[in-house]
């Protein structure tokens, strides 16, 4: 008996069709690996299988779960099987789970909902548990509350409380996201011993075809609310049919062209000398000496002209601190940091001058603009570096067309508001808007890792090519290996607060000599190589 | 393309307020209000001052249509003039509040956790912990009873009410990309608060104007009542309260009218906000 198939499952929302025809099925101890962009309909999928969908949705088709129809259950039946049957994983550990109860009272909670147990058992069974996902009760007691442990331990935790009630059937929406990539990879080891295990389904939802490959029985590729492309693993991936199933392969290991800079020698774009960036932490009592958090520890680099700088780490490390410093956003208490040759004074930031060479993109596409203002008055904000020089009238908006035309947008454009726009868009935007008063440095603060496979693959396309034709610099932050190893000449290494590796990108990636980076390289999910492995051991 | 969905935009936002009942029915009322207080400026039925105590505790009638007080004259007249104090008197109180009140409130979350902020804060909490009454009366105690007094005692009260708010909006603000890539592009913290905070806290503010100005009217009200606002002949509503308390057995539409045109005035401006809020939160807007 199946533990879970879809028939024909459609779904509309207030008239607006979501899903159509979807056809799913999972047997125990199977991964079934939903892949698909945002607003393919994944996580709307899984939402329909708890029957926690919005208001004024309608389902049509078949869902059953264990040989019983799920579709139309009442909402008190429907409270049974949510946690019992089925378990729920979600993205963003933080918010999944409660900051005002402990870990073992939480995972305790879904316990005593579905068993008739005294407190007491519930706890033991919790704590039990919570040994099984990794998490000894040596080491993490059960009163110890969400804050205080790190975003793979509350994720595993998020895991404890899906599995405690023995179900049959765990949905996982997006589980590593938002972790960094070697606590991703203890994560999915982490799931898939589970499913070994106890025989439980796992439905793993994801737009990263990389972290499916390597622990899914089957896929199913997802887009505008259909299955376009299954079947299963790795088979599949080697006989893809459908053109965007084809795309999207092609854009997870996407490698823009590019052209190795001719770096020329003469003043470099940064010079960053043992910087030093300290945060005071709170006194422990009232007279004690004041102790400080040392977020960037000497580090040192050099981005020539025309050059690619990747700086890699994780959360924590220090990159996006070290990032600030050399924007001028935050004061550093040691080294120095000089930008085209002229240096930044370490209290009151660069003079205008110096930072007209230096522009910065962001992550977030939707937090990076003011809401309220046209994109012509967002693009042209760094005029305001210019003083008076800024160019006024029909100089300017030719200035904005032409930054506008250069990211690939209409000079039109320039009219609209800025929730007009999709995420890739926005993303061009924050990059015409550094380009406009033409920097020698952009820095690229995860600048791509909001954003889609396909629409990523077209933005680093977009990074490639301005890089080339203008000679520009880039300083690329990012968590994410294989898209630095796309776009940088050169990479760097951090971990906490200091570089521990550096050197031309192809040489780190081929040979890592430091511990960490081969760490971060082995636990960094690779198509292609997972692909491999598994097709060596059919 | 792009005036087409900007206009489509607008007009959804007129769209969305004309179906909010609450604004619409909020709108109706103020606006009644104003053109009484406005029509009041240059025409009343009677001279609102003129006494004719023997046509005195007339009930309403074609010829005075909310009746007459105890001195004779022409409720409906008193009632007007009075629409123009209690407005302007809540207004200006307001308008000044909110004038101080905002730009200390990003100033403070500009140079937040700073001494500055603390500074600011801390006498904005003073302000908040003294009861409003009794500043008035120590207001009017040394300058005097009148309007102008009123309003300069309602007025620091609306500060430090503007000022936390204004606060705790930007301080969210400062923490978005948008933010960090103005002070990227150089832009100082006086330009980034006008430029890029306060048009983002605009609704919010705006919606606690209409707010603080039904309180305003009700303090105007009170502050009347007990003898500390507009001095006779101006009417004012709740002046009109107080003379008529002791009379409410005789002629019960004396207290009556005064006493509901405070309540109707106060009702329709809060709907006016709630809808307001309502229509400029898209996201409530949606839920609906």
């Amino acid at each position: 008996m199946s533990l879970l198939t879809i028939r024909d499952l459609s779904l509309s929302i207030g008239g607006v069709d979501i899903l159509r025809d979807v056809d799913l099925s999972l047997e125990p101890g199977e991964v079934l690996g939903i892949i698909g962009e945002s607003g393919s309909g994944k996580s709307m999928t899984a939402l329909s299988v708890m029957q926690l969908l919005p208001a004024g949705a309608r389902l049509g088709g078949s869902i059953t779960l264990l040989g019983e129809e799920i579709i139309g259950r009442p909402e008190r039946e429907m409270c049974d099987i949510r946690g019992r049957d089925v378990g729920m994983v979600f993205q963003e550990p933080m918010t999944a789970l409660n900051p005002l109860m402990s870990i073992g009272d939480q995972v305790a909670e879904t316990i005593m909902v579905h068993r008739r147990v005294p407190q007491a058992e519930a706890q033991r069974i919790a704590s039990e548990t919570l040994d099984r996902v990794g998490l000894p009760a040596l080491t993490f007691r059960r009163d110890r509350y969400p804050h205080e442990l790190s975003g793979g331990q509350r994720q595993r935790v998020v895991i404890a409380m899906a599995i405690a009630a023995g179900p049959r059937l765990i949905i996982a929406d997006e589980p590593t996201t938002a972790l960094d990539v070697t606590t991703q990879a203890q994560v999915l080891t982490l799931l898939k011993r589970l499913v070994d295990e106890d025989e439980i389904g796992l439905v793993l939802i994801t737009h990263d075809l990389a972290v499916v490959a390597g622990i899914a029985d089957k896929i199913a590729i997802m887009r505008s609310g259909e299955v376009v492309e299954a079947g299963a693993m790795p088979g599949v991936f080697r006989n893809l049919s459908h053109p965007y199933s084809k795309a999207l392969f092609e854009a997870s290991s996407h490698q823009p062209a590019r052209i190795p800079p001719a770096v020329t020698g003469g003043t470099p774009v940064l010079a960053v000398e043992a910087v030093v960036r300290d945060y005071p932490m709170p006194r422990r009592h009232l007279f004690a000496r004041r102790q400080a958090f040392r977020a960037v520890d000497h580090v040192s680099l050099r981005i020539e002209r025309g050059e690619n700088v990747g700086l890699v780490g994780e959360s924590g490390c220090g990159k996006s601190t070290l990032a600030r410093a050399i924007m001028g956003l935050e004061p550093i208490q040691g080294g120095a940091i000089a930008i085209d040759g002229s240096g930044i004074d370490p209290r009151h930031g660069a003079d205008f001058a110096t930072r007209r060479k230096l522009q910065v993109v962001f992550q977030d596409p939707y937090g990076s603009f003011n809401p309220r203002q046209r994109v012509d008055r967002l693009v042209s904000e760094p005029f305001h570096l210019l003083k008076g020089d800024a160019p006024q009238g029909a100089e300017r908006d030719k200035r904005i067309a032409r930054a506008l035309d250069e990211v690939g947008l209409a000079a039109s454009d320039a009219h609209k508001y800025i929730h007009e726009f999709s995420g890739g868009q926005r993303q061009r935007i924050a990059i015409a808007r550094a380009l406009i008063i033409e920097p020698s440095l952009i820095i690229l603060d995860e600048a791509v890792s909001a954003l889609d496979v396909s629409i990523r693959a077209q933005v680093l396309d977009l990074l490639a090519e301005l890089s080339d034709r203008l000679q520009l610099s880039y300083l690329f932050i990012s968590h994410d290996l294989s898209v630095v190893r796309a776009i940088t000449d050169r990479v760097l290494v951090m971990k906490a607060g200091k570089i521990v590796e550096a050197g031309e990108t192809e040489a780190v990636f081929a040979a890592p000599q430091h511990p960490y980076t081969q760490e971060l390289l082995a636990a960094t999910p690779n198509l292609e190589r997972a692909l491999r492995q598994r097709e060596g051991m059919a | 393309m792009s005036t087409v969905t900007m206009q489509g935009g607008q007009r959804s936002l007129w769209w969305a307020a004309l179906r909010s009942r609450n604004f619409v029915i909020g709108a109706v009322i103020t606006s009644v209000f104003l053109l009484m207080a406005l029509v009041s400026l240059v025409w009343t039925p009677y001279d609102f001052a003129a006494q004719n105590i023997p046509n005195k505790f007339k009930p309403p009638s074609p010829e005075n249509w909310f009746g007459t007080d105890h001195f004779g004259r022409d409720i409906l007249s008193m009632i007007m003039k009075g629409s123009q104090t209690s407005i302007t008197v809540a207004l200006v109180a307001v308008s000044v509040g909110a004038a101080i009140g905002t730009p200390l409130g990003l100033w403070a979350a500009a140079r937040r956790g700073s001494l500055l902020d603390e500074v600011i804060m801390r006498m904005n909490d003073l302000v908040f912990a003294f009861p409003a009454l009794l500043i008035a009366i120590l207001i009017t105690a040394v300058f005097g009873p009148g309007a102008i007094n009123a309003i300069i005692a309602i007025g620091i009260f609306n500060i430090p009410v503007f000022a936390r708010l204004a606060r705790a909006g930007a301080l969210s603000l400062w923490q978005r990309e948008f933010i960090m890539a103005a002070r990227v592009a150089g832009k100082g913290a006086a330009r980034i608060s006008a430029e890029h905070i306060l048009p983002n806290i605009f609704n919010t503010l705006l919606v606690q104007i209409t707010i603080q100005f039904a309180l305003g009217i009700l303090a105007e009200a009170a502050l009347a009542y007990v003898g500390l606002g507009a001095q006779p002949p101006i009417p004012s509503w709740g002046k009109m309260l107080a003379d008529s308390q002791t009379m409410i057995a005789i002629a019960p539409h004396v207290a009556l009218i005064p006493g509901l045109t405070i309540v109707l005035m106060v009702l329709g401006v809060n709907l006016l906000g709630d809808g307001l809020r309502d229509v400029l939160d898209p996201r409530l807007r949606r839920s609906r």
